[in-house]
């Protein structure tokens, strides 16, 4: 008991004199603001990518290609193929019986940033009507769906926030073909977000191709037995060389490259700021309490116990280091959360946008750093400070 | 230099926070120097490009053909004096999709093309004559371990042949290289001869994918690219034609802006070390008010003494900094050894080491001018007396 008063009282004391100390202590908490600060700004840079990808796709539903094709861009299904796999006893239907399956066009038209004239390969989905229907995630935020037939397009959210000239209203010239912007989409923060759609028939005249490259279809039965029923109906055709993918597994394989460049550059950064900042914060917590030896070597001459006097100099310097670290974690959130990157996927060719994502968990991430930095920089020196003895320690006056 | 004992033993005065101090600013220059290594990486096709190349190709979209036809007319245009032309061909090796591009070309053209590339006579010779055969850059055929005269079972995923089937074997009978470490990312490749890949196709017989162009004078690039474009305007395959510079860094544009998202991290990074080192090294001048009292006694002058505090930041900032950028080079090798062609090769070059002789004096001063200067006003019976 006595000695958690001692605590108290001294805690006490160190927080209200803080003020005489500001300088140590202001250098403390913006060091550790910055190791925190970098360190959740990288990570959500990761963050925001896995998430991209993680949202993209439905378990039940599947992406049908060319056999010995990976990506869309290499495939081809021709015309009645497409019919033929749409009608596939294994395709879920909707109420009116209709299969719900989408065969699919995927061109790459030059597009600048905003602000900017170079031109950016972003995708360009042309998509049959039941493509909404599938993708039951994708709703339109602003504006309406396109009309079949006609050169309208809808724009993806985020591909709306990189690239110049897509406002609903707006007009964009690809080829010999002019597009009206008519509405925005969002699909839970995908990589669909990064693309343009439009009706695929009108696609496939205006960019003169002559078939599809993908179909998309929601499956009857989604469990593995049923996709591997699905695969069998389809291996068995001898009309077919198709093979066939569940979605997220699909897009996980588009963003391997890319998706290990952001992890591997994250946690470089992300490591090599923790190692090395951890280094100067320790030095200004062991020399801030340095400083305070005499100090400390007063109280104990007076009768305070070595125990509550380390105790104390300790919380004092994890409630500095969580100061940083809240400052540092919010400073990461204001700057960083919710602004998109959009770069180029290797895999696929064409632009991805995704938002970094400063999630809770990274923040608690920060805060612990910030803590275990606060512990490390403040348990030896207060230590030492409660162990030399007294006449030493005040002889060093 | 004589002082150097004296500063060396300022320095170490407080073992534990001079090393701790050390090591953030070692920390804080391997990461400058690996950061900069990639941005470099990323930027440096720009860099490497020769003026006197353009490219051409389909004007809506990189990835449309051209048809093999526009070869000779281009070849006709005033101010063209070499022309080269490559196909895309979609490789996929041990089941990995891209695993390293691979494009379709006619051997003597292409590699005249490209003259920076370094490939041995008779490897170059066995490339223009054998119909099936393929040359490999060095870092693939090292990360493979492909030899020469074996065979290179690689897959398309664009391209089957005329018996539908997808899987491609070509003949390995080259190496080829590159002397400067920028270019050298340049030969991740592997080439193969388009007389045979284009007998052999099912789809796109005659077509190419782009053309490669050398203009005699590079000044004329520009008015040789316009009058290419000319050429098939109003056609179904329009050009598009720009410096090979232009191109790489569109490309590089591509990607986005790593040089500034670099830049930003490294602000922060070296802001905050800033604040650290420099709130230690005041820290380490305050104690020391009295010696320093001590050798202005002695008659060292005011400009000496504040040399000498000036000193031993510059001197902490060249032992961490040097350490910092030794252990990024040090890195590099076995970085670039496991990447093997999936990412450019990453060095340190002459400007990084220059960014980071800059970067380490600004360091220095801003940490150690404000200590510097108290000692410099400092009184000698103030501080004498202080204690």
């Amino acid at each position: 008991m006595r000695a958690l008063t001692q605590i108290l009282a001294i805690t006490l004391m160190n927080l209200r004199n803080l003020p005489s100390r500001v300088g140590t202590s202001l250098v403390v908490v913006v060091g550790i603001a910055g190791v925190v600060g970098v360190l959740v700004s990288v990570l959500a840079m990761s963050e925001g990518f896995r998430h991209t990808l993680a949202s993209t796709g439905r378990g039940d539903r599947v992406i049908m290609l060319r056999a010995g094709s990976d990506a869309e861009l290499s495939s081809g299904v021709v015309r009645d193929q497409a019919t033929l796999l749409a009608a596939l006893p294994g395709v879920a239907r909707d109420a009116s019986g209709r299969p719900l399956a989408s065969a699919e066009l995927v061109v790459m038209v030059d597009l600048p940033r905003k602000g900017e004239s170079h031109p950016n390969n972003v995708p360009f989905r042309g998509v049959q009507r039941a493509a909404f229907d599938i993708r039951d995630e994708a709703r339109l935020v602003e504006g309406r769906r396109f009309e079949p037939g006609v050169r309208e397009v809808v724009v993806g959210r985020k591909a709306a926030g990189q690239f110049a000239g897509l406002t609903v209203g707006s007009r964009i010239g690809f080829r010999d073909s002019d597009w009206t912007v008519v509405g925005i989409f969002e699909s839970g923060g995908d990589v669909h977000e990064s693309e343009i759609w439009a009706d695929a028939e009108v696609a496939m005249s205006a960019f003169r191709r002559t078939g599809y490259q993908s179909v998309t279809a929601r499956l009857a039965d989604g469990s593995d037995a049923g996709l591997a029923a699905f695969r069998d109906s389809i291996g068995r055709d001898r009309r077919f060389s198709i093979s066939v993918l569940r979605e997220p597994e699909y897009y996980a394989k588009q963003a391997t490259v890319l998706s290990d460049l952001i992890n591997v550059l994250g946690y470089t950064v992300a490591a090599f700021m923790a190692v090395g900042a951890t280094f100067g914060a320790l030095n200004c917590m062991y020399s801030a309490i340095a400083s305070r030896q005499v100090e400390i070597a007063t109280l104990r001459a007076i009768g305070f116990g070595g125990a509550p006097v380390v105790m104390s100099v300790m919380i004092e310097a994890l409630l500095l280091s969580l100061l940083g670290g809240a400052v540092g974690g919010a400073l990461a959130y204001v700057y960083c959360d919710g602004a998109s990157l959009s770069t180029l996927n290797f895999n696929t060719f064409s632009q991805v946008a995704f938002d970094f994502r400063v999630t809770p968990g990274l923040l608690l991430r920060g805060l612990t750093w910030a803590l275990v930095i606060g512990l490390a920089g403040g348990l030896l020196p207060a230590v030492r400070a409660a162990r030399i003895p007294v006449t030493e320690a005040l002889r060093t006056l | 230099m004589r002082y150097l004992p004296l500063l060396w033993a300022g320095l170490f005065r407080k073992k534990t926070r001079t090393i701790l101090t050390l090591l953030s600013i070692v920390v804080a220059f391997a990461l400058f120097g690996l950061l900069q290594a990639v941005e470099v990486a990323f930027e440096s096709g720009a860099d490497t490009a020769d003026a006197k190349r353009l490219l051409t190709t389909a004007r809506y979209s990189i990835i449309e053909p051209l048809p093999l036809g526009y070869l000779r007319r281009i070849e006709q245009v005033p101010g063209v004096v070499g022309v080269a032309y490559a196909d895309w061909f979609g490789a996929k090796y041990q089941n990995e999709s891209n695993a390293f591009p691979v494009f379709a070309v006619e051997p003597a053209r292409y590699l005249d093309m490209y003259p920076e590339f370094t490939i041995a006579r008779d490897h170059r010779e066995a490339f223009v004559r054998t119909r099936t055969g393929a040359v490999a850059g060095k870092r693939l055929a090292d990360r493979f371990g492909w030899k020469v005269g074996q065979k290179l079972p690689i897959s398309s995923e664009i391209h089957p042949k005329t018996d539908g089937s997808l899987n491609w074997e070509f003949d390995l009978v080259g190496i080829i290289d590159a002397e400067d470490p920028a270019v050298r990312g340049n030969t991740d490749m592997v080439l193969i001869n388009v007389a045979y890949f284009d007998e052999a196709r099912q789809i796109g017989r005659g077509k190419t994918g782009w053309y490669i162009v050398r203009v005699a004078d590079s000044t004329q690039a520009r008015t040789i690219s316009a009058t290419i474009d000319g050429l098939f305007m109003n056609s179904p395959d329009e050009t598009k034609t720009q410096p090979e510079k232009e191109f790489a860094l569109g490309f590089a544009k591509q990607i986005g802006d790593i040089g500034a998202l670099v830049t930003r991290i490294l602000i922060a990074v070296f802001f905050t070390i800033l604040i650290l080192t420099g709130n230690t090294m005041a820290q380490s001048i305050r104690e020391r008010i009295p010696e320093l009292a001590i050798l202005k006694t002695l008659g060292f002058s005011d400009g000496k003494v504040t040399l000498l505090v000036l000193a031993e930041a510059v001197l902490l900032l060249i032992l961490g900094g040097a350490i910092g950028m030794g252990a990024a080079v040090a890195a590099m090798p076995p970085l670039n050894g496991s990447t093997g062609g999936r990412f450019p090769p990453l060095f340190v070059g002459a400007e990084t080491w220059l960014l980071a002789a800059a970067v380490a004096a600004l360091v220095a001063l801003a940490i150690g001018l404000p200590p510097a200067l108290r000692a410099n006003r400092l009184k000698i019976v103030d501080a004498l007396s202080g204690h």
